[in-house]
């Protein structure tokens, strides 16, 4: 255990005037990895963003902390620099900025200046089988589903975060793919002490990244908070014990491209 | 020096004027250079800078206020000289009041001619300067390139900040049969000038032309650029990018004017406004009976910095055959709010992800200017004006 703490306490957040964060209480330690999982239009993809600062949710009430310093007060850069890490569902694609521009760019913001950024890339993309061309290429332009998560992760592995949010990374990964991924994650689980928060739809992640705690959000709240016997149980009895039929359709969060892959699709189909 | 006397500006109302300042040109307030001065020969010690980023040059002209002052020729095949300024064969296409003035009081008309089967690697370069305060001047510039040739022109176009001067140039690029001729025009004129610029080429029977404009100086600074696909097979592909500030204006009027058939052109223009900058992007295709199979594209996209700056964005089609491919976009907007969360999301501050944003805008055409020596300085004028930025 590291020591780090992400604390999330009564967090209230609305989009476009609907409040689908209703109170939501969580604490990750360092090291451990939790998993939030539930059904579509729980909240799941909100409170992703609402942690890391998109400009289209509002915070209502409640606090996020990690190691004491208040995150929600921060610019979403300076939450990247507090030690917070989103990997995004749909990587955002950035026409003529490199990977490498941005790495560099966040390094210089953060004082890390000494750092080479250009290593750290190609030895990040050899470690997540991220093909080395691509890192001259425009962040995310032409990439497959896949080549984005493998970018997203290598990001995570170059910024070296205390906590990560992945919001749905196992969405339109093949199994070799998803596995890199989830290797990458639990290494830095145990080499660096990274906390995860990982939320998705599948039960797939879970295998590989072994979850220490699962919580089940629906209808914007935890309802439920267990070990990783609460995850096969759901897998069996589905989310209508907590108050959500999992048929529900999701309210489009704004970040979401409608190019991107379905993400309600079953990777493995 | 003789004032303009007995001219006509035209005015707002006329649809090719729609959206410029013309009728704030204070035509009274610049005199033409009645005739040649005594030019210095040699570079501007101001533009060393642009001929060395150019690297080894197969030609180089320098021309001072509408003349050409200093020549230097280093591959046989290409051919540099200066016409009389009314020199009646060049510039065909339509007549406005610049190009009657032009044709009165330029000084020069300076032809390039590229031999014909030539293939010149290295850059032709044209740097013209002006530094003639409270001149109006007419540059002309004529670019023949020779049948199945191939060359690279950089026009370079500036002026010392402190210059207050208007400039009308003309440019015609001619280009023979199978010939393939990039013409890169940058202009980092200063902020008293006023340019009202008027090139048109000409593209015959399988030649290829790419043409860049870059826009970065200027007060009002204008481009009408016409290209004619005029013989079968010919392409064009028109590229530009322009960035103003302050209370610049950059004015572009296009037309690609298909007359041959199986003709190409492709069009990608791409600007940005911040502070109080304007600029108009207006663009025609126009398909003329005979030319079936064209194949005719026009994309323009604005990025609309800051509050008080504006930008004006109008593509039109003309289409008189019916065996054609055309499509046009155009789009005038911030910059995108889930590029920059993504960058800011990597720990990017907010006005260096802005910077990586705009510039990534920008580099899917300066990436294809021919001048690769050259892309740095471009980058790096972006890059300046962006921190300038007055929010």
């Amino acid at each position: 255990m590291s020591g780090h703490v992400l604390r999330i306490e009564g967090l209230r957040a609305k989009v476009a005037d609907r409040e689908i964060l209703q109170g939501v209480d969580l604490e990750v330690q360092g090291g451990q990895v939790h998993a939030v999982m539930g059904p579509n239009g729980s909240g799941k993809s909100t409170l992703s963003h609402v942690l890391m600062g998109h400009p289209g949710y509002e915070v209502l009430a409640g606090s996020v902390t990690l190691d004491g310093v208040d995150l929600l007060t921060l610019p979403t850069w300076k939450r990247l620099q507090a030690g917070l890490f989103l990997a995004m569902q749909y990587p955002i694609e950035v026409p003529g900025v490199s990977l490498e521009d941005v790495m560099t760019e966040s390094f210089v913001a953060a004082g890390r200046v000494n750092e080479p950024v250009r290593e750290l890339v190609a030895a990040e993309a050899r470690r997540i089988g991220f093909d080395e061309r691509f890192l001259s290429r425009p962040m995310n332009v032409d990439l497959s589903g896949g080549e984005k998560k493998r970018n997203e992760t290598l990001q995570l592995g170059v910024l070296k975060p205390r906590f990560a949010v992945l919001d749905e990374i196992d969405s339109g990964l093949d199994v070799d793919a998803l596995r890199a991924v989830a290797r990458r994650i639990e290494a830095a689980t145990n080499e660096d002490g990274l906390g995860v928060l990982a939320i998705t739809h599948y039960n797939r992640l879970l295998h590989e990244l072994k979850p220490d705690v699962i919580h089940v959000l629906s209808k914007g709240r935890i309802v439920a908070t267990g070990g990783p016997d609460l995850a096969t149980e759901l897998e069996r009895t589905g989310y209508a014990a907590y108050g959500g039929p999992d048929d529900q359709t999701e309210s489009r969060p704004l970040a979401q491209n409608p190019f991107a892959p379905d993400p309600f699709a079953d990777p493995l189909a | 020096m003789t004032a303009f006397t007995d001219v006509s500006l035209p005015s707002e109302s006329e649809e090719v004027w729609r959206y410029s300042r013309i009728s704030q040109l204070d035509l009274g307030a610049f005199a033409p250079l009645s005739d040649k001065r005594a030019e210095e020969p040699g570079v501007p010690a101001a533009l060393q800078a642009v001929v060395e980023a150019c690297g080894p040059y197969a030609a180089l002209a320098v021309v001072r206020n509408g003349s050409l002052a200093h020549v230097d020729m280093a591959d046989p095949a290409v051919e540099i000289e200066a016409m009389a300024g009314d020199d009646a064969d060049v510039v065909a296409g339509e007549d406005d009041v610049f190009t009657r003035l032009s044709r009165e009081h330029a000084l020069d008309t300076v032809a390039v001619r590229i031999k014909r089967g030539a293939v010149v690697e290295r850059p032709v370069v044209v740097l013209h300067w002006i530094d003639a305060d409270g001149a109006a001047v007419f540059p002309r510039l004529v670019v023949h390139a020779g049948e199945a040739s191939q060359a690279v022109v950089l026009d370079h176009v500036s002026s010392p900040s402190s210059t207050s001067a208007l400039t009308a140039p003309v440019v015609q690029l001619d280009l023979a049969d199978a010939a393939n001729l990039a013409y890169l025009n940058v202009q980092e004129l200063g902020p008293s000038v006023w340019q009202v610029a008027y090139h048109v080429s000409q593209v015959a029977r399988d030649a290829s032309l790419a043409a860049s404009l870059v826009a970065l100086g200027g007060d009002y600074a204008r481009v009408r650029a016409d290209s004619r696909l005029a013989g079968q097979g010919g392409t064009s592909n028109l590229l530009a990018v322009y960035f103003g500030d302050h209370g610049q204006m950059h004015d572009f009027r296009t037309m690609q004017d298909h007359v041959g058939p199986k003709t190409t052109s492709d069009l990608l223009f791409k600007g940005a406004v911040q502070d109080l900058a304007h600029s108009v992007y207006s663009g025609l295709i126009r398909v003329r009976k005979g030319a079936a199979g064209t194949n005719a594209f026009q994309t323009n996209r604005n990025l609309v910095l800051t509050e008080g700056a504006h930008a004006d964005s109008v593509p039109n089609l003309e289409i008189e055959e019916n065996d054609v491919r055309c499509s046009h976009a155009s789009a005038v907007g911030p910059i995108d709010e889930e590029q920059r969360y993504y960058l800011e999301a990597r720990g990017v501050p907010s006005d260096v992800a802005d910077r990586l944003i705009v510039l990534g805008f920008f580099e899917e055409v300066i990436d294809r200017t021919p001048v690769e020596g050259l892309r740095p300085r471009l980058r790096d004028a972006v890059a300046a004006k962006l921190l300038r930025q007055t929010r």
